[in-house]
């Protein structure tokens, strides 16, 4: 996040895009609430009708996958009524005219058609966005999960710019990080291209600063994204793995690829908490600590890095992540593996990662820190670019719209969108061990629209087989106006009914995530009782 | 923002432009008994315990809902304030037991004690899940109230102990209605309200249906808000270690603590100095850690994979194996995969090990799933 969550209830107005808020980020969603209750606007942009749309002043019910077109859409009549920040663009950004080029695309009949949504919504939402400020942008993966999630993040970080909504208190650019740590895993350099506080491999000053600080010889190429070891994993390029608290073969999509991915492997050790059916197809499986077994820290959403501390001691043999991976390294007599505690990595990570070079579990002790923190004396940053952007200039992005890798068709006629439950978390490792959640959401349940329910001849609570090129899922349907006519939702918390058998694994080119909010499925009435797969 | 000055009981105190009285005492470490006021939500000044003499005003009044200005008077503990307040317990108590709240032996007593003061079973002390804890015993022990002037009896409602979670006992229910207001206010749900309004009011889901049968989200707010014992948690025994801690499900990073005893978590409370979460969790933070976390298919030895069966096999051998097998790879035959669920150390650790010891940048994390 560009700002920070407690600044969100006093935005003038919160365009909520592809993101289920109440749902994903229940806590978060009270400042949404903070905001409506003082009068305030929300935007809701969501093809199915979320909980969200309750609080909204306008819900813009656009067809999966149409993200660009209407994005690009309200900037254009943005730019045209004469609501653009013309100062915060001349002063602080570059790319103007290109961008500005790319909008002639994106004129009303186009937007209107690629979107489905009236025109008159849509300048209503422009200008709701362009004239009550500060405004402020919250996404998710509805954002993030296409073959142009890419395309999508910057269309959003146009308007932002266009309107001078970035720099300022409750504006900004606002990505809801999934997981608990997933900001502090990207700020650490578990990626293929970065060192800790994304330092690019591929610079030779990184690189050189790294061989020091670690005292040996590094690999300058950049490494493959998760997506890509498992491809390669495939084809038996990549022989070896360690895996440590993830559950790809329920996460990722295309599962009984993956599933063959993980199988094809010569040697795969899983350090996870649970026995997971990721764990199942490993060689050996080390017992990691649960958080509330360990010390450490944790970097939330708005890039706070606060303290997880020991409750209790773990069972049995079972060990921290960090002490395991150390104790592996000096087996196999490597060096800088002497940590002792968990306060021992956090002074390593702040001498080499320049945004944590001020935190120390000393100044955690009262409260959170928001990188970048540089220095011992540095307060924390709540309000990114608040005078550049990290590159200089902020870039307008010219922009085209491609559609989704696949559309609906006459094999395959319907749209299928993944979703969250907020009673289960992501693929169930941890919630579905607890009998009061299992009460509130014990099973998968694939939403469809009434209309849709009726020409499939499927009634709600009926069993259905949900189909997709790349397999087929037993569920049971439920009938609702939530989902809109054309596009069926489903979880992905239930290895019963494993709904990424279904999904697409086609990736975005640069981020290569994949396109998990798209793929056709065929729905019909299932003909056996249980089973999946 | 400008200061205020005012007086309180006679000392000078500061608060802050907008601050209401109680808000301004409250600050300054004066305490106002009060029952329906909670820092959060709207002010009702409904329970009248708050009530403060101020000078030009020609009635008492209740702080809850009048703004503090500059140089007011305010007297907070009169001995006129003390029996106003012990006036406005009376109709709270005939809706409430006050076995729990007067009894002479009430400090003295435990959970298995036989009680010897001849109260019924639903009214004593020692049955109520808020006993010690209870925002009614300590305002009946401020005022010194030690009379009933209407007479109380058991009102005799259904326990609602349909959400997995909590259970709601109205009979124990003082209409504070601050339930109802975080669930509105706060949460914006509004799975409970004040229904029956008159002689036989209540706060619960319209119709008197279960909690459970409403949109209720199982989030606890309520409960930690309920000043008696009419909201409680269930399976929450008291805690005799507490640690601050920060949630693991989801990247809101809301503030917890874990209640903990025997080296089992068994209560999870919201941390109320949390920036981010400001005293608020969702169903998952509140109650999805104590069972997760003990739960009996929890990892606790190394296990080795033997044509589909697994066995137990010892740490330093597990790790030996790891360790000898590992390097038989070359760079770009192996992989890392990190974990967004894990600590920042364990992450940097993992990366380091990729990079320095297996020499691959074929390491990532679950960040675009």
């Amino acid at each position: 996040m560009t700002n920070s969550i407690g600044e969100i209830g006093d935005a003038a107005c919160i365009m909520a895009i592809g993101t289920n808020t109440t749902t994903s980020h229940p806590v978060l969603a009270l400042e949404c609430w903070r905001a409506v209750r003082q009068g305030k606007q929300l935007i809701v942009i969501n093809p199915r009708e979320i909980d969200l749309v309750r609080w909204a002043t306008l819900w813009l019910r656009n067809n999966p996958g149409s993200d660009v077109a209407l994005i690009m859409g309200m900037c254009r009549i943005i730019l045209e009524e004469g609501l653009a920040d013309t100062e915060f663009i001349s002063q602080r950004c570059e790319g103007f005219e290109d961008f500005k080029s790319s909008l002639s695309e994106f004129n009303l009949d186009f937007v209107e058609s690629i979107t489905g949504i009236k025109r008159e919504t849509i300048v209503k939402a422009a200008r709701m966005y362009a004239s009550s400020k500060p405004a402020s942008i919250l996404y998710t993966m509805g954002i993030t999960q296409h073959s142009h999630g890419t395309d999508n993040v910057m269309a959003i970080a146009n308007l932002a710019m266009l309107t001078g909504n970035i720099g300022k208190p409750s504006s900004g650019v606002n990505p809801l990080r999934g997981q608990n740590n997933v900001q502090g895993a990207c700020d650490m350099g578990a990626l293929p291209d970065v060192f800790p506080g994304y330092q690019r491999v591929a610079t030779p000053e990184a690189l050189t600063k790294f061989e020091t600080a670690w005292g040996c010889r590094l690999n300058p190429e950049p490494g493959l994204t998760l997506t890509e070891i498992m491809e390669a994993a495939y084809h038996k390029k990549i022989k070896a793995m360690y895996l440590i608290g993830e559950n790809p073969v329920l996460s990722d999509p295309d599962s009984k690829h993956i599933r063959a991915a993980l199988s094809n492997l010569e040697f795969f050790a899983v350090q996870d908490i649970f026995l997971t059916e990721t764990a199942r197809l490993a060689h050996i499986v080390l017992p990691g600590v649960s958080f509330a077994e360990k010390d450490g820290t944790f970097t939330n959403t708005e890039r706070r890095v606060q303290r997880v501390r020991k409750a209790v001691e773990a069972a049995g043999e079972a060990k921290p992540d960090w002490w395991l991976v150390s104790s592996i390294a000096r087996k196999m007599n490597a060096k800088g593996f002497e940590f002792e505690t968990a306060r021992d990595v956090m002074d390593e990570i702040a001498k080499v990662t320049p945004s944590y070079g001020g935190i120390s579990y000393e100044r955690l002790e009262k409260k959170g820190l928001q990188w970048p923190c540089p220095d011992k004396e540095h307060p924390g940053t709540p309000i990114l670019h608040s005078k550049t952007f990290s590159r200089g200039k902020g870039f307008f992005k010219a922009l085209s719209y491609r559609p989704s890798k696949e559309l609906a068709d006459s094999d395959y006629p319907l749209i299928l969108t993944t979703e969250r439950s907020p009673y289960q978390y992501h693929t169930g490792t941890m919630t579905r061990k607890v009998s009061g959640l299992n009460k509130l959401r014990a099973n998968e349940l694939l939403e469809i629209n009434p209309a849709d329910a009726e020409n499939l001849g499927i009634k709600d609570g009926d069993r259905v087989m949900v189909t997709s090129r790349r397999g087929e899922v037993e569920t049971a349907a439920k009938v609702t106006k939530t989902s809109p006519p054309g596009v069926v939702s489903m979880t992905f918390h239930f290895s019963e009914s494993p709904t990424n058998v279904l999904t697409n694994p086609a990736l975005d080119p640069l981020a290569k995530t994949p396109e998990l909010k798209v793929a056709a499925v065929k729905v019909e009435k299932a003909r056996t009782g249980t089973g999946s797969n | 923002m400008e200061t205020l000055n005012l007086s309180i009981d006679g000392k000078e105190v500061k608060a802050k432009q907008g601050s209401t009285v109680l808000a301004a005492a409250l600050d300054n470490e004066i305490y106002i008994p009060s029952l329906c006021f909670h820092p959060h939500l709207s002010a009702t000044g409904g329970c009248r315990l708050c009530v403060v003499e101020i000078e030009g005003y020609k009635d008492y009044v209740p702080s809850c809902t009048i703004s503090a200005t500059d140089s007011m008077v305010v007297r907070t503990s009169t001995p006129q304030l003390l029996q106003l307040r012990r006036e406005a317990l009376n109709p709270i108590l005939s809706q409430h037991p006050c076995a729990c709240l007067m009894c002479w032996r009430q400090k003295k007593c435990g959970p298995d004690d036989i009680c010897l003061r001849n109260v019924a079973v639903t009214d004593r002390c020692v049955t109520c899940p808020r006993n010690y804890n209870c925002e009614l015993q300590q305002v009946v022990c401020h005022v010194n109230k030690n009379d009933v002037k209407i007479e109380y009896s058991y009102r005799n409602l259904p326990i609602d102990d349909s959400n997995p979670f909590f259970a709601r006992d109205l009979n124990r229910c003082i209409l504070c209605g601050r339930c109802s207001r975080v669930c509105n206010e706060i949460r914006g749900i509004g799975a409970v309200n004040v229904y029956n309004w008159g002689g036989d009011s209540l706060n619960g889901p319209f119709g008197s249906k279960p909690i459970f049968d409403t949109n209720c989200i199982s989030c606890g707010a309520c409960v930690s808000s309920c000043p008696v014992g009419a909201l409680y948690f269930k399976d929450s025994p008291k805690a005799e270690t507490e640690t601050k801690t920060t949630c693991t499900y989801c990247g809101v990073g809301c503030g917890l603590v874990l209640g903990t005893r025997e080296n089992k978590v068994i209560n999870v409370y919201p941390d109320k100095e949390s920036e981010v979460n400001k005293g608020y969790l969702c169903v998952k933070g509140h109650f999805a850690i104590k069972e997760m976390v003990h739960h009996p298919d929890r990892l606790t030895v190394p296990l080795i994979n033997c044509g589909g069966q697994f066995s137990p096999v010892n740490l330093d051998e597990a790790l030996n194996i790891v360790a000898s097998r590992l390097r038989n790879y070359r760079s770009d035959e192996v992989a890392v995969i990190s974990s967004s669920k894990c600590t920042n150390e364990d992450n940097y650790v993992a990366q380091k090990f990729a990079r320095v010891v297996l020499g691959t940048n074929n390491v990532d994390n679950c960040a675009r799933l």
